[in-house]
């Protein structure tokens, strides 16, 4: 698809005038982006990889410290509890909105001309601004007059303390995160809306059952979209901060509240390193671990993907 | 690297003019009334808890204070003037147009330099161009949280920290998901329609401004809501570089609101939620304004909302 066609250019290292006169043209067309790129993200990658070996404050001149940051890096107890809360949270909320959201999909599918009216509900909580989300999940996971615990309640269970109790925050986190699942929920329904019927229809002279077609028809159809939706969801939620950060921390009154440990997110803790305590250099390497965190998860997902991805039009 | 892999399918539904909306499915003939009953029934749970919290924060924001946690979910005794207590407690008005002027300089500098970069990509061939198109899709790749140090010493240095310049301005220059977004649609215009008003005399700025830019207006259209809708909702930029109250915008002032409010002294929750509906109902109207270009944009690159 992103073939196009162009009149022929001879030779590749001998260009016409023309073509050095188009190529110049698209270069201006690009130079906003290029400008960008050297100004806000190469330059800043070099200047954070710099700040990730010094002490700076943003007052004084930065100090070179070598290796200090990254050492305290591996042996600070906050940012290990804050990586491994980031790690649980990613590896529950992942999973949890794939599948709920193909269950919904796969529903929606179905039910034709009403289809409109659902995804609209499911889309609803996606423009709800994330720190209107913060609090009004503070309130509904409030232990004992919240929505959730009286909605369990109904139903016999005895709700635990979601807010204070520390073996519940991260819990309660997930399941506010679902509430936002409902632009998944749309990735899958485009998919399947483009898997073509007539492999149904031979699955179906096939004898194939539900399970058949779904196991071997729809999944293997979906499994782009699945795969993309796994990496984009990973990657945001390794980087969480505005729900939690306006339910647990702030500043005057919420500074080190209670659950400041329970709830701490890494980028929550860099964000306070840096802005509240202005440990930028220790900030920096902070950043550039969740990088090559961020990268190795990524590499692991897209090697185990290329095995069970499908791509259309891809020979054999 | 890994954001060139696609959903299935996508490039299918890019189409130049007005992409079109897949085509509903009509039901499957062969399956049993009941069974769609049962789906209609399984989807209306769902959509009743999807919908619950919005009801309760309409609700409870409309109660007076000892009664915001009462059980159920009528205003009832019924207290509209916490509406007016929030916006005397707080300059609401102030941090809403505040939001409204940044959320439109954001998604008007990101449409118009995304959609002048894309056309470069999708138009002219270029040595390097694969190359540059990767770096492009890499940036999508790379956590905030790297650039967000430098980027702040940047506008620290440029004495631009305290003022909104540094929620928009870095739009300027594009952002990867548009640039993206709009390159697709660019390709999948006719090349040959453009070669003939190359032939005319059009200029390389004229095709794009005078042609391609009109007609990938829908793809224009998704790409300012989304852009509208992020700077509306986000928090982290106005707490990194706000410190006057006066500039905020609503997320950044809810914030102040909910650590006033809701933590202080005395707990007013009351305006903590009429606050947070304030914030919530420009958002839930502009999806309605823009329901199918919300859902085209999502479908298509796949973007969290």
């Amino acid at each position: 698809m992103a073939t196009t066609v162009t009149p022929a250019v001879p030779g590749r290292r001998r260009r016409t005038p023309l073509a050095r006169r188009e190529a110049r043209w698209a270069y201006l067309f690009l130079a906003p982006w290029i400008v960008g790129f050297l100004a806000f993200t190469a330059g800043p990658m070099v200047a954070s990889l710099w700040l990730s070996f010094t002490e700076y404050d943003v007052i004084n001149a930065p100090r070179f410290s070598g290796l200090d940051n990254y050492r305290q890096l591996v042996s600070d107890p906050q940012v290990a509890r804050s990586l491994g809360n980031t790690v649980y949270y990613t590896a529950l909320h992942v999973p949890l909105v794939m599948v709920i959201s193909l269950a919904l999909a796969l529903l929606l599918k179905r039910v034709g001309r009403l289809q409109g009216f659902f995804r609209t509900v499911f889309y609803l909580p996606v423009m709800t601004p994330a720190v209107a989300v913060g609090i009004l999940f503070l309130l509904l996971l409030n232990t004992q007059d919240g929505l959730v615990n009286r909605g369990l309640a109904l139903v016999g269970i005895d709700g635990p303390s979601w807010t204070t109790d520390p073996d519940w925050v991260l819990p309660g986190i997930v399941l506010m995160s679902l509430w936002s699942l409902g632009s998944t929920v749309i990735i899958y329904l485009a998919a399947l809306q483009n898997v073509p019927r007539d492999l149904y229809e031979a699955a179906d002279l096939d004898g194939a059952g539900p399970w058949t077609r779904f196991r071997h028809v729809t999944l293997p159809m979906i499994s782009g979209a699945l795969f993309f939706t796994l990496i984009v969801n990973t990657i945001a939620s390794l980087q969480m901060f505005t729900e939690v950060y306006t339910m647990y921390f702030g500043n005057r009154q919420t500074a080190g509240s209670f659950n400041s440990d329970a709830a701490s997110f890494y980028v929550i803790h860099l964000f306070r390193e840096a802005f509240q305590f202005l440990h930028m250099g220790f900030a920096s390497a902070m950043a550039w671990l969740l990088f090559l965190v961020i990268l190795a998860i990524t590499l692991v997902q897209v090697k185990l993907g290329n095995r069970f991805v499908y791509y259309e039009g891809e020979d054999g | 690297m890994t954001t060139t892999t696609r959903p299935v399918g996508v490039g299918t539904v890019v189409a130049p003019v007005a992409p079109s909306r897949p085509a509903r499915q009509p039901d499957d003939g062969r399956r049993p009334r009941w069974q769609r009953v049962l789906f209609v029934l399984a989807l209306l749970a769902t959509a009743v808890a999807f919908l619950l919290p919005f009801v309760w924060l309409v609700s409870a924001s409309l109660r007076p204070r000892e009664y915001v946690f009462a059980p159920g979910f009528l205003p009832v005794p019924f207290a509209p003037d916490n509406y007016t207590e929030a916006w005397h407690a707080m300059p609401l008005l102030t941090w809403l147009f505040n939001s409204l002027v940044v959320g439109v300089a954001a998604a008007a500098t990101a449409t118009l330099s995304s959609a002048w970069v894309a056309f470069g990509f999708a138009y002219f061939r270029f040595p390097g161009r694969n190359l540059l198109f990767g770096l492009v899709l890499a940036t999508m790749m790379l956590p905030f949280a790297v650039t967000m140090i430098p980027t702040y010493l940047i506008w620290n240095r440029l004495g631009l920290v305290d003022t909104q310049v540094p929620l928009w301005a870095g739009n300027l220059f594009g952002s990867a998901f548009y640039i993206f977004l709009l390159r697709q649609f660019f390709l999948s215009l006719p090349r040959e329609y453009f070669e003939a008003a190359r032939v005319d005399g059009a200029s390389y700025p004229q095709l794009f401004w005078r042609m391609a830019f009109p007609l990938v207006r829908p793809a224009l259209l998704v790409a300012f809501v989304f852009e509208f809708k992020a700077s509306w909702t986000d928090l982290v930029k106005p707490l990194i570089y706000l410190r006057n109250e006066q500039l905020y915008t609503l997320p950044r002032g809810l914030k102040v609101i909910l650590d006033r409010f809701g933590y202080g002294g005395e707990q007013q929750w009351e305006i903590v939620l009429a606050g947070s509906v304030i914030a919530t109902v420009p958002m839930i109207v502009l999806f309605f304004l823009a329901q199918r270009h919300f859902v085209e944009g999502i479908a298509t690159t796949g973007r969290k909302g």
